[in-house]
């Protein structure tokens, strides 16, 4: 059975980013959203810890992308391996994986 | 697939509200069917029809009401949030002795039971929050 993690606090602000990728297993998706979002930048002090994620485990890494246009942050920061999509994209992880969780 | 969707923060906190919106609209547009919003703590004031938003705003609450119309959504309050905060239908208002009631077009309150049908009667629930 796999699950689709939704995170939407900043990785900066609450430990929920970190709990989430500890544990998600592996076929997992681990979507952020939201302010979220700021744990999918490149450059940061937490950007090795994620993009490690994002390379091993099997799980997939994605991030909501309109929610990084809201916060001024462009496509080219996001952390290698790491997913940009829609809400479109957002529904069909969800209809994919056999449940949802979010990590509030 | 049925999507049932919660919110359970409330409208112009942060986003889930929005992002809840954004969410069914996908899912419709996708093909899916959203047969129900639950909507629990504060999100319950989301269905206040005496918010006045700034007129180049959004107004989330007309949003969905909007898209409950368009396509047979059922939006439902979650009664006991709702009467800790202020939010009553007209049969509330009269049973609690109050002078208004100010649910909008579209929301119903009703209990719990409602969230748990939902997580039968559909294949994934969404939680929005906080």
């Amino acid at each position: 059975m796999s699950t689709l993690h939704t995170v939407n606090k900043s990785p900066f602000a609450t430990g929920s980013l970190r709990s989430c990728l500890a544990h998600a297993r592996s076929g997992d998706a681990v979507l952020m959203i939201e302010d979220g979002v700021y744990g999918a930048t490149a450059g940061t002090g937490l950007s090795d810890e994620i993009a490690a994620a994002a390379r091993g485990g099997g799980i997939g890494i994605y991030v909501l992308g309109p929610d990084m246009a809201a916060r001024g942050l462009d496509a080219g920061r996001v952390l290698d391996g790491v997913i940009t999509v829609d809400y479109a994209g957002f529904v069909d992880l969800a209809a994919k994986h056999d449940r949802a969780v979010a990590w509030l | 697939m049925k999507f049932g969707v919660v919110v359970s923060e409330g409208p112009y906190t942060h986003q889930a509200a929005d992002t809840a919106y954004h969410f069914v609209v996908a899912a419709l547009a996708a093909g899916h069917e959203v047969p129900r919003v639950f909507f629990y703590h504060d999100g319950v004031n989301v269905g206040t029809r005496l918010s006045v938003p700034p007129q180049d705003e959004r107004n989330i609450q007309e949003q969905w009401s909007a898209l409950a119309r368009e396509h047979g959504i059922d939006l439902v309050i979650c009664i006991a949030a709702a009467q800790r905060r202020g939010m009553l239908d007209e049969k509330e208002a009269e049973r609690q002795g109050k002078d208004a009631d100010n649910i909008a077009e579209g929301f119903r309150i009703s209990g719990l039971g409602q969230l748990i049908e939902m997580g039968i009667q559909t294949d994934r629930l969404v939680m929005f929050g906080d």
